[in-house]
């Protein structure tokens, strides 16, 4: 199987895998990093969702051998202790109910607020649209991205 | 009629035990609603916690930290941190002092550790309290004797205690001290009036590791040597394996073996007909071993299998026509007769009668189903999310032919429930895997298997008819018809049973090979619905206010006699009442329209008011106003989240929810063709609690199915339209969106 080089929350990891192995996959089964959630392999859920080069990105959907030579970050890599201005702010709210959607959740919103410091209400709800919750914690979410705007470093 | 819900009894002889730890501390041992047996006591090593005779346990250490073992399978409605909540008031401890650790499964004495059924804090409050207390008394006790002063003298606040001259002794201090005590029978609990944390908002105990992705769930489980597995099931319901070509498969980079199971379950069940589980365990299926879940999805897809029919291949439309001839029929088994129905329609001024749909849904858990197994000479090692473990624990024991004390079943926090998770069909896969290969294995499932091949919520009609005579309701006729199945329980006792004097409930349904189960708040999910846009027509045709037809048929309840009768007539007029003033029924401004609805299942009382607006020509559910009477809340943070969940949750299958067969196959598999409720259609839901003293029921269910009626209700007035059908979104006269548009 082919070797890749990938840098995953600004560490360099190699593994072993075939070409079309989603990131999704390499994460969790390789390299223990579970915190990336399967939903629904497809690109329709969001609970995979990590960041490449900054963006919003499904990993479930993206090739290892796409992700070679791109910044990747991943839940575990947000922060160092859960202090990501969106972090806190779910955790000030409460968002989750079973927890499982939550970690895309995070990363969708955390990218967003990156690119947009103090966006509209539809802006947030377009931003989170495309991120299932089953357990419908929708109006929590949609707080909490809220409040860490307000607390995004300029 | 009993006015509060009961809360069981229990033995309170010997349900609880001490012993002190090796280390130094006090371990406190304890059954919910069981003794447990005369001869044993807590281990007094940790490790060494097995839960086979004690389903809980607190450890207070010598620093005075205390570690609460929560019993309760975890499945997002907030019992890991409600239960603890509940010990740590009667304990006498601050909160952000206790730590939470979720338990593994007692095998032996099990008693009710499941999460289903909106039941886990209704059957366990009263207990947790008695074991929080009786924790506190010896701590007390002990120190009594350290001072000589009488244990009345003294006082607890946040794990110190106190005399009368102001000197303190923490818990800690005197752990040892009480673990050499003996065990007080009756101890004194709190008055409600005095507790510090129950009733306090309580952020979930998981939330750090939620929010930094650490290991938590089934799927995120791992061990050293471990292979996943992927199992190819009949794509349809009615076939079975005949044939496969696993050559391809074997071929892969990552494929480890290919085997198949499920004769081990076929021969358990002796091809005894018991509905889902002969379907989804006793047929063969193809299993892929790779080293990583892509491998193993990867191999599934390799694999070359023919299929064979042995019963029919079902679609929807022959499922509507059985469903049809059922409430045409005459086959019908009554669940409840009160008076004469027949009579009051012939004598009746005006006669309504209306027949309400909806399809089957696939729970759609966020985590697909998955379960780790590894099984040894020694023992069987079971780890995942389950809600009903015991019975998977038994299961297993058969299944692999194991003495019962082998299995070692431990629970993950769950990636949602709704019902899926009380049965145990991937535990079963998982152990007979593990058995065939001699490995710790993973069985994975993925969203195409989990939806395919699941445990529905079937289809079921509602026909519905009304007697009215001289402005009255003098009769109500409710017809079920259903698959593999019918109501249970309380449920024809429920409003408006005991407010009309000629009130009948009959149920039919007819045996489909599909596999069907209980899916959040069973037959209440779509019965509220039916119900409650019924009783709107028949405000309709009386030419009475909504609101008010209600009130007047509770009115009618109050000083029924009926024991069967569960529901408080005043708790839901209380909780319309209220949902009427918070939403500002009958006050919406221009261009938003209302529906409202009051119903009681899972012994909480629920009003709700959706508000509709359209928006290009769609169906918008702007806000939803909810008023839950579910007695004592523990945790009104986490309350409100599962009443604010559940809402949307109800508004959302019943606008969108759509699945159906053609030719045994599910016509969706995935969240491209099935449509859940995303973001921008969630309404704001302003969630209210009545306050009161009385003791708590469930929160898991009771708020979804009001809301599909509120909705309903709400579009009427909006439309002029009543959908008789879920999804709404469905209606061919209504709204047909094409899916490029909803999908995010
Ligand atoms: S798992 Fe990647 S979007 Fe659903
Ligand atoms: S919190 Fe359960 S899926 Fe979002």
């Amino acid at each position: 199987m082919p070797k890749y080089n990938l840098t995953i929350n600004g560490k360099s990891r190699s593994v072993e895998a075939s070409e079309d192995t989603p990131l999704l996959w390499i994460l969790r089964d390789n390299l223990d990093m579970v915190g990336t959630k399967f939903g629904c392999g497809i690109a329709q859920c969001g609970a995979c969702t990590v960041h490449v080069d900054g963006n919003a990105a499904r990993s479930c959907s993206l090739p290892v051998a796409s992700a070679v030579d791109r910044e990747i970050t991943t839940i575990e890599g947000l922060s160092e202790d859960g202090s990501h201005p969106v972090q806190k702010a779910w955790k000030e709210v409460d968002v989750p109910q079973c927890g499982y959607c939550q970690s895309g959740q995070i990363m969708t919103a955390s990218a967003f607020l990156a690119q947009n410091k103090s966006p509209t209400e539809a802006e947030i709800k377009d931003a989170m649209h495309g991120n299932i919750c089953r357990c419908a914690a929708y109006n929590r979410i949609h707080k909490a991205v809220g409040i860490a705007a307000g607390n995004m470093e300029a | 009629m009993s006015t509060t819900p009961s809360s069981l009894t229990f033995s309170r002889r010997n349900f609880l035990r001490t012993s002190s730890l090796a280390g130094g501390g006090l371990l406190i041992g304890f059954n919910l609603l069981t003794a447990c047996k005369s001869d044993v006591k807590p281990p007094v090593d940790l490790a060494d916690l097995n839960y086979n005779d004690f389903n809980a346990f607190i450890k207070i250490a010598k620093n005075g930290a205390v570690t609460i073992f929560s019993p309760n399978p975890e499945i997002g409605q907030g019992v890991k941190t409600a239960m603890p909540m509940i010990i740590a008031e009667e304990l006498g401890v601050a909160w952000d002092k206790v730590l939470v650790q979720q338990g593994i499964l007692d095998t032996e004495n099990y008693t009710r550790q499941i999460a289903g059924g909106s039941q886990s804090i209704r059957f366990s409050y009263e207990p947790l309290r008695q074991t929080g207390a009786t924790a506190r008394q010896m701590l007390v006790n002990a120190a009594a004797a350290r001072w000589g002063v009488e244990a009345s003298e003294l006082t607890v606040s946040e794990g110190i205690i106190t005399n009368g001259a102001g000197e303190t002794l923490g818990f800690g201090d005197v752990v040892d001290d009480a673990a050499k005590l003996e065990v007080p029978k009756d101890v004194k609990l709190k008055e409600p009036k005095d507790f510090k944390i129950i009733g306090t908002d309580q952020v979930n105990v998981d939330i750090d590791k939620i929010i930094t992705g650490k290991p938590l769930f089934g799927l995120d489980y791992k061990v050293d040597g471990m292979v996943y597995a992927a199992v190819l099931r009949p794509p349809a319901f009615g076939q079975e394996l005949e044939s496969y070509d696993a050559s391809e498969a074997k071929a892969l980079p990552g494929v480890i073996d290919v085997i198949t199971i499920g004769k081990k379950m076929n021969a358990l069940l002796g091809g005894e007909e018991t509905n889902w589980t002969v379907q989804m365990n006793a047929t063969e299926k193809v299993v892929v071993i790779a080293k990583t879940t892509w491998d193993a999805f990867k191999g599934k897809k390799a694999i070359k299998a023919q299929w064979k029919e042995t019963s029919a291949l079902e679609s929807t439309e022959f499922q509507d026509k059985k469903l049809n001839a059922l409430l045409d029929g005459t086959e019908f088994t009554t669940l409840r007769e009160d008076g004469d129905v027949e009579k009051a329609f012939t004598q009746a001024d005006k006669v309504l009668e209306q027949t309400y749909e909806s399809p089957f849904l696939p729970h759609n858990c966020m985590e697909p189903m998955n379960f780790f197994a590894n099984v040894t000479e020694e023992k069987v090692h079971l780890v995942g999310p389950i809600q009903t473990p015991e019975d998977a624990a038994n299961t297993v024991a058969e299944l692999l032919g194991r003495d019962i004390k082998d299995i070692h079943l431990e629970m993950t926090r769950m990636g949602g429930g709704f019902g899926r998770r009380l049965y145990g069909d991937f535990v079963y896969e998982a152990a007979e895997i593990s058995d065939a290969i001699k490995k710790p294995v993973k069985m994975v499932s993925s969203r195409e298997d989990d939806m395919s091949t699941g445990v529905y919520r079937p289809a079921i009609k509602y026909r519905i008819k009304a007697a009215i005579k001289d402005g009255e309701l003098t009769g109500y006729q409710l017809k079920e018809a259903a698959i593999n199945g019918n109501m249970y329980g309380l449920i024809p006792n429920f409003f408006p049973a005991g407010a009309v004097e000629n009130y009948k409930v009959d149920v039919a349904n007819y045996a489909s090979n599909v596999t069907t189960g209980a899916w959040r708040a069973p037959y209440t999910n779509f019965l509220a619905y039916a119900e409650q846009s019924f009783f709107d027509e028949i405000a309709e045709a009386m030419e009475v206010d909504k609101v008010q037809l209600r009130l007047d048929l509770l009115e009618k309840v109050k000083g029924n006699t009926d024991e069967r009768i569960e529901y408080d007539p005043e708790r839901l007029q209380a909780v319309l009442k209220m949902a009427v003033d918070k939403s500002g029924w009958g006050k919406a401004p221009e261009g938003t329209y209302q529906g409202v609805v009051a119903y009681y299942c899972h012994n909480s009382h629920v009003a709700e008011v959706a508000d509709v607006q359209i928006e290009n020509g769609m169906p918008v559910v702007k806000k939803v106003t909810c008023v839950v009477d579910c007695g004592i809340v523990i945790n009104p943070l986490g309350a409100r989240n599962q009443i604010v969940g559940g809402v949307i949750d109800g508004v959302g299958h019943a606008m969108y929810g759509q699945f159906g067969f053609k030719n045994g196959e599910p016509t969706s598999n995935n969240y491209d063709t099935y449509r859940l409720i995303r973001m921008k259609e969630a309404p704001i839901v302003d969630a209210y609690m009545i306050q009161n003293e009385l003791a708590p029921t469930g929160l898991g269910e009771p708020a979804l199915p009001p809301a599909g009626g509120a909705v309903s209700n709400a579009l009427k007035a909006a439309t002029g339209k009543r959908i008789y059908k879920q999804p709404f979104m469905e209606d061919p006269d209504f709204w047909k969106v094409p899916n490029e548009k909803i999908l995010g």
